[in-house]
């Protein structure tokens, strides 16, 4: 175990690095009569997407939308979707617009990324107006109009997908349980509305942390056991110092490397600011992910700036 | 760098000009230009016995004088912008697939027919049959747009089967007659027999019209399309408010005669919405 140098607010940053991927992104703006119902929808559009591992994509709402900040001048939800191939990212927005946002009263669906690569995602799910649907094309982008039970749903044809960053994460080591969520929910609470960011597990944290590879031949990833309090002195390598009852992980996806270092870096200082004992981060011996992300330099004074 | 061309004698029979294009200009000196043939009447003639021609031929091209008898300006056009400081003739922008055309004053019948691209702007009023099939044609325009901040004449979007015209002010009989496909939006009031033959495409109007018995009644929504196109007509100057935006609209399906695919909307009420 790496020894803790740097402090902030009292709190041990350990000298380690988050181990990120290489994914592929794209930023669904849904709109509605009200702010409810785009939320309804971008909250559904968004469930089961927490891992990779086992959802097909990470999804998360990256922002609220005023009116005026739409394309169709109503409130809105910016969604990010991530997934680890341009493929895969076309289905799985096929899939969750289709069943999650077209479903959902009063809305509308626009790419949110001006981006050279793109997936057909209206242009798919116009075949639900069974030859009833119609297009239009509003300053060279096409959009959809399926007829639907209110009215209709109004789709791009097209959405912009770029290359983006999966994995990016933090862990926060706290006394016991209580005082751990306080500084996971401060660290969140801080990471949110960062531009480009989203952070996909429930409330944005994550407990069940995972290794790659499991000691069962049918599951390649297991729980990560290095953390788990419960496993401190049966697993080979823990990582927990004296005192550390509670591991609680963010997980960050990204545009950009730039909006998941910023995440980490807002979560790393409101997290020590609400008392954590250590801040860490998980990573997998460097040898599958492409992006490998340490805290400290976020933290030193030239990277300090969020 | 931009090409002046300056009407110094009038045509007295139209002059059909088509070689007045930015391609067509390009790399040409003023002489040179003063020297393409143009058809005066039955007659050639030479561009430079109508226009005195200063500047160095680029991507624009500025056409100043009363050119109500000047035929063909910006015909088959790909690229480049022309500004008619004026008013322009008959089939402007016929067949043209890109660029820009700018007409400060009024422009003649047979604005971009069959006109596959680019954008046409008519300050004033134009004349019948913007953006139509020529006759015996089956397809208008096929891509665009063609503003006109004044009123348009009839049989706009005549067999159009894409693209955008708007008119700010009133459009005349038959407006969208044969419509394959496309939109028309109408600011001010519709003419007699709207949509007539219409197959799919939509015509939009703010004011009440008289609508064929061959269409029916749908219902009345508030449709998310217009609050994309609307905005974006008023981004282009057209006077677009946002009761209008955020209006209720009667939908109109018709031509039953036809496939009975295309759509008429109509502004009921331009409250917004409670």
């Amino acid at each position: 175990m790496t020894s803790p140098e740097l402090r902030l607010n009292g709190t041990a940053v350990v000298d380690t690095f988050a181990e990120a991927f290489a994914m592929w992104g794209a930023r669904v703006i849904i709109t509605a009569e009200t702010p409810d119902w785009a939320r309804a929808a971008a909250q559904s559009m968004t469930g089961f997407a927490t891992s990779i591992i086992g959802c097909k994509c990470e999804a998360g709402i990256e922002a609220e939308l005023p009116a005026g900040d739409t394309p169709d001048g109503r409130p809105g939800v910016s969604v990010l979707l991530f997934s680890t191939s341009a493929e895969g990212v076309g289905k799985r927005l096929v899939e969750r617009v289709g069943q999650c946002v077209m479903t959902c009263p009063s809305t509308a669906c626009f790419n949110g990324l001006a981006a050279e690569e793109t997936v057909v995602v209206g242009g798919q799910l116009r075949y639900f107006g069974d030859r009833f649907q119609m297009s239009k094309l509003i300053a060279g982008r096409r959009l959809w109009r399926v007829p639907v039970m209110d009215g209709e749903f109004v789709v791009d044809e097209r959405f912009g997908i770029q290359p983006a960053v999966g994995g990016g994460n933090i862990l926060i080591l706290g006394r016991d349980q209580a005082a751990t969520l306080r500084a996971a929910e401060a660290a969140i609470g801080a990471m949110r509305g960062t531009p480009g960011a989203i952070f996909p597990f429930p409330g944005g944290v994550v407990r069940s942390g995972s290794k790659p590879k499991s000691r069962y031949s049918f599951l390649f990833a297991s729980t990560n056991e290095a953390y788990c309090p419960t496993l401190r002195t049966v697993a080979a390598e823990s990582q927990l110092p004296e005192g550390v009852g509670c591991v609680l992980e963010i997980v960050i996806d990204g545009l950009d490397l730039e909006a998941v270092e910023t995440a980490m870096r807002r979560g790393m200082h409101a997290a020590a600011a609400a008392g954590a004992l250590q801040i860490s981060a998980g990573n997998y011996g460097g040898g599958l992910g492409q992006y490998h992300i340490a805290p400290r330099p976020l933290l030193e004074p030239a990277g300090a700036a969020t | 760098m931009t090409f002046d061309l300056t009407l110094h004698t009038a045509p007295a029979v139209p002059l059909e000009a088509e070689v007045l294009t930015p391609a067509r200009l390009s790399g040409l000196s003023a002489l040179e230009t003063a020297k393409l043939i143009v058809v005066h009447g039955n007659q050639s003639a030479e561009l430079g016995e109508f226009f005195r021609i200063d500047g160095v031929s680029g991507e624009e091209i500025h056409l100043t004088g009363d050119l109500r008898r000047i035929k063909m300006v910006g015909a088959g056009m790909t690229s480049g912008r022309i500004v008619v400081h004026g008013s322009a003739g008959m089939h402007l922008g016929a067949g043209m697939s890109g660029g820009e055309i700018v007409v400060e004053g009024d422009a003649g019948d047979w604005v971009g027919p069959e006109m596959t691209g680019g954008r046409i702007v008519i300050r004033g009023n134009a004349g019948h049959m913007v953006g139509a099939a020529y006759r015996g044609g089956r397809v208008g325009m096929r891509g665009g747009e063609i503003l006109v901040f004044g009123s348009a004449g009839n049989e706009v979007g005549s067999g159009m089967r894409r693209g955008l015209v708007a008119i700010a002010g009133d459009s005349g009989d038959f407006t969208g007659v044969n419509l394959l496909a496309g939109t028309i939006v109408v600011l001010g009031r519709l003419g007699q027999r709207t949509g007539a033959g219409m197959r799919r495409g939509t015509i939009v109007s703010m004011q009440p019209a008289e609508i064929l018995p061959t269409f029916t009644f749908a219902c009345t929504y508030r449709p998310v399309i217009l609050r994309l196109y609307l905005p974006y007509l008023r981004g282009l100057g057209l006077p677009v408010n946002d009761a209008q935006v955020q209006g209720c609209y009667q939908r109109w399906c018709g031509d039953a005669i036809e496939l009975n695919r295309g759509e008429v909307l109509l502004l009921e009420d331009a409250s917004p919405p409670r």
